[in-house]
C-alpha cells in the first residue's frame, strides 16, 4: 500500500504532482492544496468536505483561544468557512490555502473576542509578553544561577508514550486551554499546527519578539506539565 | 559565561534559529559542559515534538446542518469563468 505523506502532498512539488496522483488500489490519497483549490473552483463539493474535515477541528481550537464560549467559537468558524467560499475565486495562492484560511479565522476571532470582551482585548495582545519576568520559576535555581536540583533527560520514546496515553493527552489539552489567550494562540499556531513564525506574527498581529516571549512562556509551562508524566531513565 | 538560569530563558530563541552568532556560541558552549542544561534543552525539544503530534480533539465536528448550509452556498455560486 502506498501512503503519501501529507507534507509531500502539500509541498510545491508542482512537477511531481501528476506522478503522486497516480492511485494505487488501496492507497490513501490525500489531495494537495492546489488540487483542492482547483476542485473548489470547479464547485466540487467533495473537495469542500475534504477541506472541512482537514481544518475544522483545528480552526475551532484556535477560535477558542480568542473567544469566551464554544458557541461563539463555532459561529466564528462558520463565518470563516463562509468567507472562504466567498473569497475562493479571488484567492491568489500567494500564501498557502491553510495560511489563508487561518488568517481569515484569526481576524474574525480577534474581532469577535473584542466584542465579547474576552480576557485579552486585541489592543493589549502584546501586553503580558514582557521579557522582564522570567518564564522559568526562579525557585528552580540556586543563588549562583545553577539548577538547584539535577535535570535528567527524558527517554527517547517519551513523545510517543505521552501521545498514546489518553490521560496525558487530555492533560496536555487541558494545560493548553488554561494558558492565557495570547500564549495559547501562539503555541497552538506555532507548535500544534506547525506554522512558521512569520505567518503567525502576521495572523495574530504581534511582533516577532513578542511572539517569541509568548511561545517561550507557553512552552516552559507545558514542559513542566509533561514532566509529571514522564518516566525517568 | 551564561548561567543555567539565563540559558533556560534563551531556549526558545535558540530553537527558533534566530540567535545571533556570538550568543549562540555562548549558548552552545554552556550546553557542552552542563549536563542539566543539556537535559533541559532535550526536554523542551521533546515538548515541542509532542505538541506537534497532538491528536485533534474528537468532539470538534461540524454539525450536519451547518455542513449542508455551506454546501448549498457552494452549489449556488456560479462557476468562475
Amino acid at each position: 500500500m502506498l501512503a503519501i505523506s501529507q507534507e509531500c502532498m502539500d509541498g510545491q512539488f508542482g512537477l511531481a504532482v501528476p506522478l503522486l496522483r497516480f492511485r494505487m488500489v488501496e492507497s490513501v490519497h490525500a489531495p494537495s492544496e492546489s488540487e483542492l483549490v482547483a476542485r473548489l473552483r470547479a464547485r466540487d463539493e467533495s473537495a469542500f468536505v475534504e477541506l472541512i474535515n482537514r481544518y475544522h477541528g483545528q480552526l475551532l481550537r484556535l477560535a477558542g483561544a480568542f473567544v469566551a464560549s464554544s458557541n461563539v467559537a463555532e459561529e466564528v468558524v462558520q463565518d470563516t468557512w463562509v468567507a472562504v467560499l466567498d473569497g475562493l475565486d479571488t484567492f491568489e495562492e500567494r500564501s498557502s490555502l491553510k495560511t489563508w484560511i487561518f488568517r481569515i479565522l484569526s481576524n474574525r476571532a480577534k474581532t469577535r473576542g473584542v466584542r465579547e470582551k474576552r480576557s485579552v482585548p486585541f489592543s493589549s495582545f502584546n501586553e503580558g509578553a514582557s521579557s522582564d519576568e522570567p518564564a522559568v520559576d526562579p525557585a528552580q535555581f540556586a543563588a549562583d544561577g545553577h539548577w538547584a536540583s539535577a535535570i535528567r533527560p527524558w527517554n527517547e520514546d517519551t513523545p510517543d508514550k505521552l501521545l498514546s496515553t489518553h490521560e496525558s493527552v487530555a492533560r496536555l489539552h487541558l494545560a493548553i486551554e488554561s494558558l492565557p489567550a495570547n500564549q495559547r494562540a501562539v503555541v497552538t499556531l506555532r507548535d500544534v499546527e506547525g506554522l512558521e513564525s512569520e505567518e503567525v506574527c502576521e495572523m495574530l498581529g504581534v511582533t516577532e519578539a513578542n511572539q517569541r516571549v509568548l511561545l517561550h512562556r507557553a512552552r516552559t509551562y507545558l514542559r513542566t506539565v509533561l514532566d509529571e508524566y514522564v518516566d525517568r531513565r | 559565561m551564561l548561567t543555567c538560569q539565563q540559558l533556560a530563558e534563551l531556549v526558545t530563541e535558540y530553537l527558533d534559529g534566530s540567535m545571533p552568532l556570538v550568543k549562540r556560541a555562548q549558548f552552545q558552549m554552556h550546553i557542552g559542559i552542563c549536563k542539566n542544561c543539556r537535559a533541559y534543552l532535550q526536554q523542551m525539544k521533546m515538548t515541542v515534538r509532542t505538541l506537534g503530534h497532538l491528536p485533534a480533539d474528537p468532539v470538534a465536528e461540524m454539525s450536519p446542518e451547518t455542513k449542508a448550509e455551506l454546501l448549498q452556498r457552494l452549489r449556488s455560486m456560479g462557476t468562475k469563468k
